[in-house]
């Protein structure tokens, strides 16, 4: 029986890795709108943190459910603090630029492409259906990022100037996707979720064809931050939650 | 080059069978991305199986100018409607 409720709680924990980053990065992407260069692209991001913000409700109230602690998606989203989140880094860093926050946007889409893909395939049917939802909006969301770190990156001298600087900023964040833990190896080993591992060639492959195509080049440093999915977060995390968390927190019965 | 994007007019089809619409223009600096706003600009409530994109400045118009001329002729002939005709009862439903 104790393997039972250990999984249970390692299913949780992956639940909220997966709906912590998608909700830090929808609100992220989020931030832009009213802000983006030109209308077309302002539409487009807040359609990409509209997608985002849909998946967490899922993710998050596949996790609540599971805990069965009666924790709504919303709860877990505006009723927790900082060290209980437990998304990637790559994801709570700052927007930056425009071209900063699609860098941040094509590095996460390179990995929660072919995650959803591998979650598509999962022993709990829950998980695989909402990673099939997922999975087709992520695909475009792929595509469109894709695109644009090409454009921006073989474009003009400050175009590419402004990726590589990106590039060089964010790289370090990314190694955090592919490095399972104790949690990660458990769910991998129950078939609920794909090993971490093996996501790297895929990414590793997609990455490079891109970035070459973007005639930018990826930094040579091997350092890599650790530390989001197991709630140790970057100041900017708790700044952002004040943001996003202050009317539920100051208004708790409000509802719209 | 100007800085501005070009215009690009957007045709979509909301079911098969049915012809293009015209739903309005947005900018964009090629024909690729012009798709793809148009998709997230036009198509984000299931509106659409198909879209085209025509750059603005290959549309040829007629002028409100030429009006008169251009379609007034045609409103004293009525005969031109087919329900104009009588049409004898041993036609039947035609």
């Amino acid at each position: 029986m104790g393997a039972v409720v250990d999984l249970d709680a390692a299913l949780f924990e992956g639940l909220c890795r997966l709906g912590d980053s998608t909700l830090v990065l929808g609100h992220r992407v989020s931030e832009w709108c009213g802000q983006a260069p030109v209308l077309e692209e302002d539409i487009a991001l807040a359609n990409v943190a509209l997608d985002l913000i849909g998946q967490t409700q899922m993710w998050l109230g596949l996790a609540g459910e599971v805990e069965g602690r009666e924790r709504t998606s919303d709860t877990l989203a505006y009723h927790r603090d900082v060290w209980d989140f437990r998304n990637l880094l790559l994801v709570e860093r700052p927007n930056g630029d425009f071209g900063h926050t699609l860098m941040r946007q094509f590095l996460f889409d390179a990995w929660h492409q072919p995650m959803l893909a591998g979650l598509a395939q999962s022993r709990d049917t829950r998980v695989a259906e909402i990673a099939v939802k997922a999975g087709k909006e992520v695909a475009y969301h792929l595509e469109r990022s894709a695109d644009l770190v090409i454009r921006l990156g073989d474009g003009s001298g400050e175009s590419h100037a402004r990726m590589q600087a990106a590039l060089d900023t964010l790289w370090p964040y990314t190694g955090e996707m592919m490095v399972p833990d104790a949690t990660d190896a458990a769910l991998a080993e129950a078939g609920i979720m794909p090993d971490l591992n093996g996501l790297r060639t895929t990414w590793d492959a997609l990455v490079q064809d891109v970035l070459a195509e973007a005639t930018l080049t990826i930094p040579e440093s091997g350092f890599m931050h650790k530390g989001g999915k197991q709630g140790q977060h970057s100041e900017h995390l708790g700044h952002m939650l004040a943001t996003m968390q202050f009317l539920p927190r100051a208004y708790p019965d409000a509802t719209w | 080059m100007s800085a501005e994007w070009p215009l690009w007019e957007i045709f979509i089809r909301g079911q098969h069978g049915l012809n293009h619409r015209h739903v309005g223009s947005l900018h964009a600096p090629d024909a690729e991305l012009a798709m793809r706003h148009a998709r997230d600009v036009y198509t984000r409530r299931n509106e659409g199986v198909s879209i085209w994109v025509v750059p603005s400045a290959a549309i040829s118009a007629s002028s409100p100018s030429d009006k008169g001329p251009m379609f007034e002729p045609s409103q004293d002939k009525v005969y031109r409607h087919p329900s104009f005709f009588d049409i004898p009862d041993e036609i039947g439903h035609m």
